[in-house]
């Protein structure tokens, strides 16, 4: 009966939408109907790639407008795309059409005007997202989005541990080192500026510095992250190839695991494992764990940049990837396993049983289990973190 | 008689007015973007691109690069590879050649050995990631039972701090690639007659080469040399796979640096081209300082007169240092053949315990994209290539102007020029005349790095090309034009159809002008397998690789398909060899 409430309130908010706003919808399809969209996402993950492709058909399909992916090995090279062609003038017709971005990327451009915006109000399927207890669809690593960036996955930090190497997951940063200590040579993390292993980074910082708090502003970089430095110091010699090596991003970091090279690892998205189970890329013995004072969780988003040259193309495309259809194929871990960032009780009937009827898979957490949720500290300490790790651990011997 | 071909020969010229132009053009596109592109990084590197911002020069740019954590290790891990793969490349090469040219095995050797010189240098790289690694195929292949590993041991061998597994890989391909050149080289020089000689006088087989052989040879594969030396000391797809990132070598980090969106690092990117252009040279200058060492020691050694028979352990050790790289070159390649077709293949299974063809389905759409643009700009780069050489050489047969040695060095500039040095330079005209991204301005880069090699392997035949058949036909009265199309080119168009091989090969390898021309718009198989190499699939990096291998088999194939079938019933044109 609630489902029923909830699905007819859906309706009547389309109904009662108001004329305008939906003209305006329909006039910005009728443009986008012919361009090329070129989609700058990061290319390093075969399953994202692949659902890339789906949703560049559909639109096609749809809406004839045609989608390119231009696959990144950093979200960063297309925001320095951007930054490049505002620097040299080019106001319209710019190369970038929509990014995949969030956290200092979308700070960074926000910063510099290179968005178009505001706009995600006015996509129809924008109504369904759950800006209420998904806080990070609104607020992108302590930046708000205002409505400049459209939200698209939900994250959340997890590790994965083999149960075939592993007995009893340590539950905290701490007791991670511990457990090193007992298993060498058996965990590691990508290495920074790779986004997993940043995060890793932020996650230890949280739970070993003395007051987190500090880490939602910019701060004195050098006396709150000492515990960080002495922590990995310790960490480092106990890891894979003793900290001298480190895989270059996520995947790399999961064939590690497939291989039997590690029994820990990480992973942004909490139904990864059973995906890559599913997909026979990980053994079946995985399982996923959270720590037990919480992890990191963000959105991340698409957004267009200032100077895109489909830029109704690209709406259309992102209005496409929040709808309830495109919502639940991602979310499917055979798919690709990334949360909704929709209110999948607000969702009309059809679309919300799509959502229930998904199979999560053996390796995922249920929402309780996640457990909670960490804000991501303010952007500036990515930068400020990567640039002492890498004169630390990446500067040679 | 005489006065009429004179008169034809007048006619001719008039008629091909543009063929003396060719040469200029041609040096035009070779030099043009290097030259320009040098500029285009000069400037930067001195704080001057008002695009970006800098509208006066300073010096900040080198402090931020010196001051860049890492930066000097990466300059010494490029130097140091440069010259160890160059070196040992070369050692191998020379003592097997000393050892065993004009031998059974010598031959059996360079059958296996040209193939492996047209399979792209990444696609080599990956193979012997697959094949090396602790998760690789060969501790797959001996574990548990010989090993007792039942997990992949925790070794550093890939991607290792002191860049061993770079110089190997690179090894792998730069050993074919000497090894052609010299061979290339010898067939200049008497080295049958000069090296009997030398061994009636008593001399060990190796000895012989090396002191009557060697010296006539190594003036030809001296810029060759070079061209290894600056490949190896600034390669950036290779590192990718193989090197250390902690931190990188200098090019890999330059690389970063351009595609950072922190615009201030495009300028200290500029000024760290500069130093890997500094790096190269100084690295061809320890060379040569090299040769006069050796040189001397040489004189002193040929002069002493030592006969040097007993050199079998050189002579093995030569052909074991060539096997092995053959071989690791082709388990490596195999196994991502197995891998693309992969469903599940657990460590220490020896081979995949379940097969499937996910890897290629998931993947068509993309393959074929990449495959469609690795294809049709390779062909268009390979043919404007073959137009322009040919050209150069017909232009040259005709009015009688040899190319120098120094015209040589020309044609070698953009291969000892490191491509970091100047690629941004180049993108930056691009994005100034709004051709980045587009199809026309990847294959315009790719003509840069594929004409040389497209002269190179056509010259020597076209000039071999015996002048009378020309005059016989132009007696009877044929046009310049005619003599060429009807006589000329089907009597060449075995060495024309494999120099366009040649060039489409060296365009379906090229990594760093890809990206930077192509804005990363325009996929390659290259630009996909090195953005898959950071991490993902093994599946569809062997799926990937292999297509980078297929290629350029089907190129070399049809080249010498192509004139055996067109020339079936010309017994004169048939391939005797």
């Amino acid at each position: 009966m609630r489902i029923l409430i909830a699905a007819l309130a859906a309706i009547l908010t389309f109904i009662a939408a108001p004329d305008g706003k939906a003209q305006d919808w329909n006039e910005v399809i009728g443009k986008a109907r012919g361009q090329v969209v070129f989609w700058n996402a990061w290319g390093g993950d075969e399953r994202i790639n692949a659902y890339i492709a789906w949703a560049g058909d559909q639109v096609q399909a749809r809406y004839g407008v045609t989608v390119r992916h231009v696959k990144l090995s950093d979200t960063s090279e297309a925001v320095a795309r951007v930054v490049a062609e505002k620097a040299a003038g080019q106001f319209d017709g710019g190369s970038v059409d929509l990014i995949g971005i969030n956290g200092e990327n979308f700070a960074a451009m926000k910063r510099n005007d290179l968005l178009f915006g505001p706009w995600t109000q006015d996509a129809p399927n924008y109504r369904f997202v759950d800006t209420v207890n998904k806080k990070t669809t609104t607020v992108d690593f302590t930046v708000p989005v205002d409505h400049l960036e459209a939200p698209w996955g939900m994250a959340q930090f997890v590790f994965m541990h083999d149960t075939a190497h592993v007995d009893r997951p340590p539950r905290s940063i701490p007791a991670l080192l511990e457990w090193a200590k007992g298993n060498p040579g058996r965990f590691t993390y990508p290495q920074p500026p790779d986004f997993l292993g940043t995060t890793f980074l932020k996650q230890a910082l949280i739970e070993l510095a003395a007051d987190p708090a500090v880490l939602q502003a910019a701060a004195d970089v050098a006396r709150v992250t000492a515990p960080l430095w002495a922590y990995l110091d310790a960490l480092h010699p106990l890891m894979w190839r003793r900290g001298q090596v480190f895989p270059q991003n996520g995947p790399a970091l999961q064939r590690l695991l497939d291989d039997g090279e590690i029994a820990i690892a990480l992973s942004f998205e909490p139904a990864e494992a059973s995906g890559l189970i599913a997909q026979g890329k990980l053994p079946d013995t995985v399982r996923t764990f959270v720590l037990e004072g919480g992890t990191i969780g963000n959105t991340n988003f698409v957004a267009i940049p200032f100077n895109a040259n489909a830029r109704e193309g690209a709406m259309v495309l992102a209005n496409f990837l929040m709808s309830p259809e495109a919502q639940a194929r991602k979310q499917d871990p055979e798919v690709w396993g990334s949360f909704t960032v929709l209110d999948t009780a607000r969702l009309p009937e059809a679309a919300g049983e799509a959502f229930r009827a998904l199979d999560l898979g053996v390796a995922t957490l249920s929402p309780g289990e996640l457990g909670a949720t960490l804000l991501e500290p303010h952007p500036s300490w990515v930068a400020a973190l990567e640039a002492e790790w890498a004169k630390r651990y990446a500067s040679g011997k | 008689m005489g006065e009429a071909i004179r008169q034809r020969k007048v006619a001719g010229m008039r008629a091909n007015f543009p063929l003396r132009w060719v040469p200029a053009a041609t040096l035009v596109l070779l030099l043009g973007p290097v030259f320009a592109g040098l500029l285009g990084t000069l400037l930067p590197a001195f704080g001057y691109l008002p695009a970006l911002g800098g509208v006066t020069f300073s010096l900040e740019p080198w402090r931020a690069l010196f001051a860049a954590p890492g930066v000097a290790e990466s300059i010494r891990l490029s130097f140091v590879t440069g010259l160890a793969v160059t070196a040992l490349s070369f050692a191998v090469v020379i003592l097997f050649f000393a050892g065993w040219h004009g031998t059974a095995s010598f031959a059996w050797v360079q059958r296996f050995l040209s193939p492996l010189l047209s399979i792209p240098h990444v696609t080599v790289a990956f193979g012997l990631a697959f094949l090396l690694a602790p998760s690789g195929w060969i501790f797959r292949l001996t574990s548990p039972w010989l090993t007792g590993y039942d997990r992949p041991p925790d070794l550093i061998i890939v991607q290792d701090p002191d860049g061993l597994a770079l110089i190997a890989g690179l090894m792998i391909k730069e050993i074919p690639f000497l090894f052609l050149m010299t061979l290339a080289a010898i067939g200049q020089v008497d080295a049958a007659r000069v090296r009997t000689m030398a061994r009636t006088l008593g001399y060990g087989t190796v000895a012989a080469w090396l002191k009557s052989v060697f010296p006539l040879v190594y003036r030809q594969i001296r810029l060759p040399v070079f061209a290894v030396l600056a490949f190896a000391a600034s390669v950036v797809d290779v590192s990718v796979v193989l090197a250390p990132s902690t931190p990188p070598p200098l090019a890999v980090q330059l690389v970063r640096w351009f595609n950072d969106p922190d615009l201030a690092l495009r300028f200290v990117a500029s000024a760290g081209a500069l130093v890997q252009l500094a790096l190269v040279v100084a690295a061809i200058l320890v060379w040569w300082l090299g040769e006069r060492i050796v040189a001397r020691l040489g004189r002193a050694w040929v002069r002493a007169g030592g006969r040097a028979r007993a050199d079998l352990p050189l002579r093995l050790a030569a052909a074991t240092a060539l096997t092995a790289s053959f071989l690791a070159a082709f388990l490596g390649l195999a196994s991502m053949a197995l891998w693309s077709i992969a469903g599940r293949w657990r460590f220490p299974d020896p081979v995949p315990s379940r097969l499937s063809l996910d890897a290629w389905m998931a993947n068509a759409d993309r393959l074929m994209n990449a495959t469609v643009n690795t294809a049709t700009i390779g062909l268009a780069a390979a043919l404007v290539g073959l137009i322009l050489t040919v050209g150069c050489l017909e232009n040259e047969a005709r009015f009688g102007r040899r190319a120098t040695s120094r015209a040589l060095w020309l044609l070698y500039l953009p291969l000892i020029v490191p491509q970091i040095a100047f690629l941004f330079g180049t993108q930056v005209l691009l994005v100034v005349s709004d051709l980045d991204g587009a199809w026309v301005a990847v294959a315009g880069a790719h003509l840069v790095f594929v004409l040389p090699y497209v002269f190179l392997s056509l010259a020597d035949p076209y000039r071999a090309w015996d002048e009378r058949y020309a005059r016989a036909a132009l007696c009877l009265g044929a046009s310049p034009l005619r003599v060429f199309w009807r006589v000329k080119l089907p009597m060449l168009l075995r060495p024309v159809l494999v120099a366009a091989a040649v060039g489409f090969t060296v365009s379906i390898g090229q990594y760093l002008p890809t990206l930077f021309a192509g804005a990363g718009r325009i996929d390659t198989l290259t630009t996909e397998a090195v953005s898959l190499a950071s991490g993902a699939d093994r599946r569809a990096i062997g799926a990937y690789a292999l297509l980078q291998m297929t290629l350029p088999f089907i190129a070399f194939g049809l080249a010498a398909a192509a004139p055996a079938w067109l020339f079936r019933d010309r017994r004169g044109l048939r391939v005797t060899a």
